[in-house]
């Protein structure tokens, strides 16, 4: 350990403020971008049922059946 | 090689793969970054020259690197996406551009606040510092111009261009410190030549630069996914993995989805 103390661990001989900041913005800013990244894809993912239910409420026979039919595979070429 | 990228080609194949590979990405990366983290913080040297405050070292090289290592790429994706019209290509532009960014704002933060106690000023027009912040305006460039334009054809269309516009900037960047020799101090590392700091400090600075670099292909490939199911909502196995009461492991990246 570089530091005698957790005390000189934070006060770093008075650099303390600037390195605790930086670490501070740097994991804050990456959880936000992570917070931010998951919460796109569970609204995605919730409208997405959402919409599915209402299909399978209007038409209950036709929703989800793949059995018996082809599947399309789009390959998304142009 | 054909087949393979045909494949890449198919949104279906890489939701699946990318799942295969991202809890790794995200396990080893964290752990890399954070033991570099924890080193450099509380156990290596302190410098002789700056004190304690060169640990920012080991937070404001990764962020910088990365930052000009994730433009390339997207200069990359921007060729593919204007020759071979992929669409994953402008897929990875669109859900990188935000974390470039971030990555940009974060050098560029943490360098104001290490030029405080070693230059004595948080900012000064110095080229490297202002080619970075002309990055991070071309980052949100990128990211406004693809917003602003409704059609997707169009807008991956225009985001690659200005992509490969700014492209220039990145040499600029790399060699502003030998150019000009002002405040900013030349390169940590080379690749031709061995690092003038000691081990205790280097090794530690590697593990972040290599643990970021790892949990920024975690973080592109969950954007990536998002954006190729809000593209591909409408065809069939979108529709099959949104089925309600259907697969629970679409929200958390799905590892297991190639098999839908």
């Amino acid at each position: 350990m570089a530091f005698d103390s957790l005390n000189a661990l934070i006060v770093m001989e008075g650099h303390g403020p600037y390195v605790w900041t930086c670490y501070g913005v740097f994991f804050l800013l990456l959880g936000v971008l992570v917070w931010w990244s998951l919460r796109e894809r569970r609204q995605l993912v919730r409208e997405q049922k959402q919409l599915q239910q209402q299909k399978t409420e209007a038409s209950p026979l036709q929703a989800g059946s793949t059995a018996g039919s082809f599947q399309r595979i789009n390959t998304s070429r142009q | 090689m054909w087949q393979f990228f045909h494949k890449l080609g198919s949104p279906k194949w890489f939701y699946g793969i990318a799942g295969r590979f991202m809890p790794w990405l995200l396990g080893i990366g964290l752990l890399l970054a954070l033991s570099g983290i924890v080193w450099g913080l509380g156990f290596a040297p302190k410098d002789y020259l700056q004190g304690n405050s060169y640990r920012i070292i080991f937070i404001h090289v990764p962020t910088a690197f990365l930052a000009q290592s994730v433009y390339l790429m997207m200069a990359v994706a921007g060729v593919v996406t204007l020759v071979w019209k992929m669409k994953l290509a402008d897929v990875f532009v669109k859900a990188v551009a935000p974390v470039g960014a971030a990555l940009t704002f974060l050098a560029l933060f943490t360098g104001a606040v290490w030029g405080q106690p070693t230059w004595g000023t948080w900012w000064i027009w110095d080229a490297r510092l202002t080619s970075m912040l002309i990055l991070l305006f071309l980052y949100l460039g990128v990211m406004a111009l693809g917003s602003a334009i409704a059609d997707e054809k169009s807008a991956a269309r225009a985001v690659a261009v200005l992509v490969l516009v700014g492209v220039v900037n990145i040499p600029i960047i790399k060699y502003s410190v030998n150019w000009w020799n002002t405040l900013h101090q030349p390169a940590t590392f080379k690749l031709t030549e061995k690092p003038t700091m000691p081990p205790e400090m280097w090794v530690p600075l590697l593990l972040v630069v290599v643990g970021l670099y790892l949990w920024f292909g975690w973080i592109a490939l969950y954007r990536m996914q998002t954006e190729v199911l809000r593209r591909e909502r409408r065809s069939r196995w979108v529709q099959d993995l949104m089925h309600p009461g259907g697969r629970s492991d679409v929200s958390s990246g799905g590892a297991r989805a190639d098999g839908v």
